[in-house]
This record gives structure tokens, sequence and C-alpha cells, in this order.
């Protein structure tokens, strides 16, 4: 999360990863229709990296998050093939118990609202002190202790008065505050931000993402990052997943994404932000809406919307691929890729994946 | 915009400069100040005064609880005026009521933030836009109707639409819904308060660029109010900076955006994050949060978190870690002050237990941990000790107030003129006893 955007990308350790999801799909059978709300998505996260994922709302992110804390509930079911494996464990297919000792030693999740985080009724310090209680079995004045230690370590003044403040008492900003001390007190190795500022004004989301920044050199944590926001993204990723329509559109490091973007999803987001050309009276725009994916793709789900699109668009779903022979960790989902094949040739590799997945089945 | 095509829509700005669409003077907007038995009052708008020039776009920025909703509600009438007067045209809007007032909203309608709860789930897209219409008694039926579809065409929805029920839009669809009723009535102001914050990013690029078209079609002036500073850079021709209730920069957009002359602005431009991993970060993080609008600071609304805040002079030369530190402990106490002390802790003080409110030497602690004190100031901080553990908060406050403010906690500002071009700007620093915000913050 911090050095130049190179720095950043190589810092990433060939080890193994710490989180690997390895063809996740997520779907939501109603009496209606069958939602694919993740499609068969990919993606890694190693040990101290911060990997963003960015997306409009519907492009299935937060379902990705969730998915990943064992969260998703009836209709929503994770299909059979995919795989979450944290620190060399299968999550997918674990019992409520099992999962609930995850939760409460490796993975922490900070939502988007922290009201919705928070129960009313009880103070802040009782919250903390309960999950205290439930993982490490701290109770008493240790309790006491490690709350006030908690709150200050994600900078709360006055932390011992605090302890005994509702959390209609915080600001916007120390209520997240006590939602992140809340993750942290069951001393996460991988913490997953599910639009963590997007509720907050821009100078306090400031704040929050310095805390997050400095919380993850002291404790040396791994952050999957969640928004919709160029900018955050820009800012705290080392590597970048984005997301359209339940896929993972294109992944790479930061630096590549947002110099040399290659899908033309990710192109049209970025044009889309105001101020990107200034000189222009007029916005650019992506035509159309996001669809809501209801079926298995058989072609690419931008297809409809893409400015590049031409005929074998509508025919083959297309594969993660490089986007240029050797640049493997750049990759995108467009049949435009790997660019120096030659478009016919890139064409006949996408179906050849696709082919090759199907006949595994 | 290329600098040339920017020079000459200011010249043609200029010539229209004095045809001034709504004059607002000295406006504030107080909540809950009007009951014998009310707290102190919300203050949401705090004497505000700018004009709006017809046919341009007016942005209004700031955080959330500054006062940019409520002042641009009262604007449309949509709330009463404490005090000050807003003239629109020729007539005191604040003083209008009866029909009067009816007749007179047909000229300033308002595009609210959320599509979601703004239209009506059981009205047609076709009632929705007609309702306005048939409110005001506007011509007759077949004529509304003839209007409502060409409001539809107008704002890039269809005539099919005119049955379907708004849960059957998209987010962007239901703004364009929002957009076409707002202009029913032929308005030439519009107030769009937040219009864009509930879209996606590719949707909104299209909602904001309908906005341009219509101003440019119909001649409308807007009001723009978003907390996006991306989008009012964009859209609006001036930028209006609010913060606790106060304008505290008003001036051309591209030149304030370039270069901010209050320490406010500065602050929070500093702190949007870019969408360039490669841009050079010198952000200015501001501590703490804005203070509650019952119970603004005296002197600057900024002054508890101003990054450029003026030292009384016997203290320049004090350390400004030592010095930081001071101002936080002003802070936690104001926050004391302003906090309710709940029921328990309450009973314990009557009970003669120990609260945690008492325990000010940990927060001394806590604060001056590893910060050295010259010694006037940590007479001060001993005082300050002394006067809490008796329970007494307040005095603590004012006593350090006394010691150690300035001149931004002792008295409001006035609006220095900071540019050529009439900008405005509400910091003290500005006189020119006082090095400039800019100076100070280039500095650091």
């Amino acid at each position: 999360m911090s050095g130049t955007p190179e720095q950043r990308a190589t810092a990433e350790t060939a080890e193994t990863p710490m989180l690997a999801v390895e063809n996740l799909q997520t779907v939501f059978h109603t009496d209606k229709e069958t939602v694919r709300a993740v499609e068969g998505i990919s993606f890694d996260v190693g040990e101290g990296e911060t990997v963003g994922i960015v997306g409009e709302s519907g492009s299935g992110k937060s379902v990705t998050a969730r998915s990943i804390m064992g969260l998703v509930d009836a209709p929503g079911q994770i299909a059979a093939g995919s795989s979450i494996e944290f620190r060399g464990r299968e999550l997918t297919g674990m019992t409520e118990d099992e999962y609930r000792e995850v939760r409460g030693s490796g993975i922490a999740m900070v939502f988007q609202d922290p009201l919705t985080s928070l129960n009313p009724v009880y103070t802040v310090g009782n919250q903390i002190k309960e999950t205290l209680r439930v993982h490490q079995d701290l109770r008493g004045d240790e309790a006491d202790e490690a709350a006030i230690e908690l709150l200050e370590s994600v900078s709360i003044p006055d932390a011992r008065r605090r302890l005994d403040e509702y959390p209609h008492q915080f600001s916007g900003g120390m209520r997240q505050r006590a939602v992140i001390a809340m993750a942290l007190a069951c001393d996460p190795d991988l913490l997953i931000c599910d639009e963590p500022t997007t509720a907050l004004d821009v100078t306090i989301q400031a704040q929050i993402l310095e805390l997050l920044q400095e919380l993850q050199e002291e404790r040396d944590l791994s952050i999957v990052f969640i928004t919709h926001d160029m900018g955050v993204i820009a800012e705290v990723s080392d590597r970048v997943n984005v997301m359209y329509a339940g896929e993972i559109v294109e992944s790479g490091p930061v630096g590549d994404i947002f110099e040399n973007p290659a899908h033309p999803y990710t192109d049209g987001l970025l044009e889309s932000i105001p101020g990107r050309y200034p000189d222009e009276t007029y916005l650019r725009t992506i035509e159309g809406e996001v669809p809501t994916p209801t079926s298995q793709p058989t072609s690419c789900r931008f297809a409809p919307r893409c400015p590049k699109k031409f005929d074998a668009c509508d025919e083959i779903h297309p594969a993660p691929v490089a986007v240029e022979s050797g640049a493997e960790d750049h990759r995108a989902a467009c049949l435009l890729y790997p660019e120096d094949r030659g478009q016919e040739a890139a064409v006949d590799e996408h179906r050849r994946l696709r082919e090759t997945e199907a006949d595994d089945e | 915009m290329s600098n040339e095509n920017a020079t000459v829509e200011r010249e043609q700005r200029s010539t229209t400069t004095d045809d001034v669409l709504v004059s607002v003077r000295d406006l504030k907007k107080h909540y809950g100040a009007d009951s014998l038995l009310s707290d102190d009052p919300v203050k949401a708008v705090d004497g505000v005064s700018f004009d709006i020039h017809r046919g341009e776009t007016l942005g209004l920025v700031g955080e959330s609880g500054c006062g940019k909703t409520t002042l641009g509600r009262t604007l449309v009438r949509l709330e009463t005026a404490t005090s000050g007067d807003v003239q629109f045209e020729e007539t005191d809007i604040t003083t209008l009521s009866g029909s009067d007032l009816k007749q007179w909203r047909r000229n300033a309608q308002m595009v609210f933030q959320d599509p979601d709860s703004s239209l009506n789930e059981r009205m047609t897209v076709g009632e929705l836009i007609r309702d306005p219409l048939d409110v005001h008694d506007w011509k007759t039926k077949a004529e509304r109707d003839e209007r409502v579809r060409e409001l539809l065409e107008k704002v890039g929805l269809s005539e099919k639409h005119y049955f379907r029920y708004p849960h059957q839009f998209s987010g962007g669809q239901r703004q364009r819904i929002g957009i076409a009723r707002a202009l029913a009535l032929e308005p030439e102001f519009l107030v769009l308060d937040e219009p864009v914050s509930a879209l996606d990013v590719s949707v909104q690029a299209k909602i904001l660029n309908l906005l341009r078209d219509l101003q440019e079609d119909l001649g409308l002036t807007y009001l723009l109010i978003a907390h996006d500073l991306s989008v009012v850079r964009h859209l609006a021709d001036r930028v209006a900076v609010m913060y606790l209730g106060h304008i505290m920069e008003l001036g051309e957009t591209e030149r304030l955006f370039e270069n901010p002359a209050n320490p406010y602005t500065h602050s929070l431009l500093s702190a949007i994050p870019e969408p360039d991993p490669y841009a050079e970060s010198d952000r200015i993080t501001l501590r703490g949060a804005p203070p509650s609008p019952r119970n603004p600071p005296e002197g600057c609304p900024f002054s508890t978190r101003c990054p450029s805040k003026i030292r009384p002079e016997e203290y320049r030369s004090v350390d400004d870690d030592a010095w930081r530190a001071i101002q936080e402990l002003r802070e936690i106490l104001r926050e004391r002050v302003r906090t309710d002390r709940s029921i328990a802790v309450i009973a314990r003080e009557l009970l003669g237990l120990e609260t945690r409110i008492s325990d000010i030497d940990e927060i001394t602690e806590e604060v001056f941990g590893d910060v050295e004190l010259p010694p006037e100031l940590a007479t001060h901080v001993d005082r300050v000790v002394e006067d809490v553990s008796d329970g007494n908060p307040e005095a603590a406050r004012q006593y350090l107030k006394g010691e150690v403010g300035g001149p931004c906690d002792r008295d409001a500002p006035d609006y220095y003129t900071v540019d050529d071009e009439g900008r405005t700007s509400y910091c003290h620093r500005h006189a020119p006893e006082h090095e400039s915000p800019a100076a100070t913050l280039d500095a650091e």
C-alpha cells in the first residue's frame, strides 16, 4: 500500500498465497430466476499485500467478499467446483462452527456502513469486549484494557471514556474506526474491506485510508479492498481486479491497469470519470446498462456495450489471458488479447481455453 | 474546454455578470430555535451571502452536515429562513406565502439525490411528471399530456415509458424522471441536490451530460450541490465551499481548484484520491471531525481543525509537536464538555464512585506522552488537570482558550477578495499582518 506502483507490484511474494480463490461461483436461486452473481472468478492475495476489487453496483464485488467470509445466506449458494483456500485450508463446504473459528482468527471484515455493524443498544466498549470474550476468552479488567488498547490503535482519542459511549455518540469516522478495532480484536491476517469509506466524507476517508495503511504496516496485514471508487483503488492497491457482471474482466498491477487499461470496460470506466479530459465539454460514457446475469455465459457479457465488439464476441466466452506474451501478471478476459498474436490467433486461443475447460468438467 | 475557449466563455459570462437571478444576503437557517424548551439551536446555515447569475451553474460543495442541502432547500422555499433575504429577480421570497408562494414556485424547482425515495412508487411515470402540471392547473388536460410526452423525450426517455412504474427503471432512468418532473413547469432556476451521487460512474456521466444539454437548450440556472468535487469541477462555472454553515471560499471554478485560497478548500481538495496511482500526494490530513452545528466554535468555524491556524505571538517558537498536543488536548476538552453524560455516569458520580470522566491524568499521558513541554505551557496543562479533576472541564476549556487561543479562536474572520475575478475567502490569514494560508501550507 506504499511506495511507487512498481515497488508495490514486485513486492508480492512468490510463495503460496495467503488466500487463493479459484473458479468461485455464487448463485442465487429464486422462484423467478437464478441470478449468477459471481461467475467463475479466480484471484489470490499474498502476505502483506493489498488487492483491490473494483466495479459498479451489481458487478458482484460484495458477493465475492461475503462468499469468502462464508456469509452468503439462502437463497444464495456457492456452486460446486468453487474453491476458496485460506492458508492452504479449503473454506467452501466448512460447517458453521469451523467457519466461525476462521472468522475469529484468520479473516475479518469491515463493512460499508458502520451503523449496521454496530448494535445501537450496547456501548461500543461492550461490543468490542464481546468479540474479545468470544474469540480470545478475555474478561473483566483484562478485556477492558485490551479494548482500550484496540481503540487507541485505531487512533480514537480519549479511549477509556469512549468505551462507555453508544454508537450514536460517535461520528461517522469514529464509528468506522470502532468497527475496524472490532475486526482487529481477532488479530486477523487478512482484512476484507467492503467499501469501508464510501459512506464517509473525503476528509474522513483520507483519515481512514491512512489508518488502514498504518495498521497494515504494523501488523503485516493482507487486505482485500472493495470499492467502486477508482481514485481510492489507485491509492491503496498493489494489484487490481476489475469486475463486470460477476466476472473479473481484467487484473494486473495497479500501474498497468491505470496506465494501460486493456479491457474496453476498464477503459470506458476510467474515461467516464469527470476530470479525465478537462478540455472536453461532455463526459465520455459507456452505452447501455449493466446486465443482471441469469444464465451461464456463452459469449462476452460486455459485448452489447462494447465499442470494440466484433462478430466472434457473440460466440465465444472470453477466458482471462495475458494481454501480451510475457506479461503474465496483467490479464484480460477479452478476445482482443493476447494482443501480439493477431486477432484470429487470439480468438482461437480463447476458444481452445474454453473447450479444454468444458472437457475438464 | 481549451484555454482559448475558456477565455471566450469567461468573457461571455462577464457580460452577463450584472444579470443576477438569485441574490442571497446574510441568510440564516436555525433549527429548534422556536421553542422555549429547546436547547441551543442547530445552526445549519449561519449567515451566507452570494449571488447566482442568470444562466450560470453555481457549485456548492462541502462535507455532510455543512448545511449545503439546507441552503438549497431554503432557496426554493422548502424551508423557511430564520433571517436574511433571498431576492429572486424582484421578489423577496423569504416572506412569500399563500397563492403568491405557489405562483412563484413555478420558477424554482429541485432535483433530489435519491431517485428511489423521491418518486411515488404507486404513480406511473406519466402521472409523476404530470403531477406538478395538475397541481398548478397548467392549461388543458390534452396539453398537459402533450407536455409530458415532450418532457420524456427531452430527458432521453420515450413516450412508451408513460404508463410504466418507477420500479421498472434503473437508477439513471429514475433520475431522468426526477429531472423531467422538475422541468415540467418551465422553471428558470433548478437546485440540483446531489443529482448523481447515488449513481455509478458510467451512468453519472450520462446524467451530467443531459444536465448540460438542458441548461443550454432551456437557458436554465443551476445551483449544483455535491460532495463529489470532480462533478462540480466539470459542470460548475463558479464554486462555493461550505463548512459548518458558512461559505469559506467562493470563486471561479478552475481558479479555485488550481489555486485554493482558503485553508479548508486546500485541505478538502488534497483529500480527494486521484484515479492515478502515480499521482504525487501532498495530502493534508485533517484531524477529527467537523464540530456539531449545535455548538460551533467561536471565531472561525474551521479553527478546531485548521492546519494553518494562527498562533499567538508568544508561542511562535514552541515546537510543532508540543503545539499540536496542546491543540489535541483542547479538542478533547471540547468533546467532553459537549457530550452528554450517560445516566450511569451521573449515578456513579452521585454515589461518589470513580467515573472514567475524571481520569484526566491518563489523557495527558496519552496526549503528551513523549512530548517535551516548555515551562509556560506545562503550567497551563497543570491548571487544566486541576480543573478537570475538580469536575469542571468547561472552566479548563475556557482557561486554555484564554491562554493559548489566537485570533482564529476569538473573532469571526472577514471575507477577503483574493483574486482579480472577485473570489472571496473567509480566513484571518488574508489580512495583511499575517502570513497567507498558501505560504503556511506549502511550508509544511
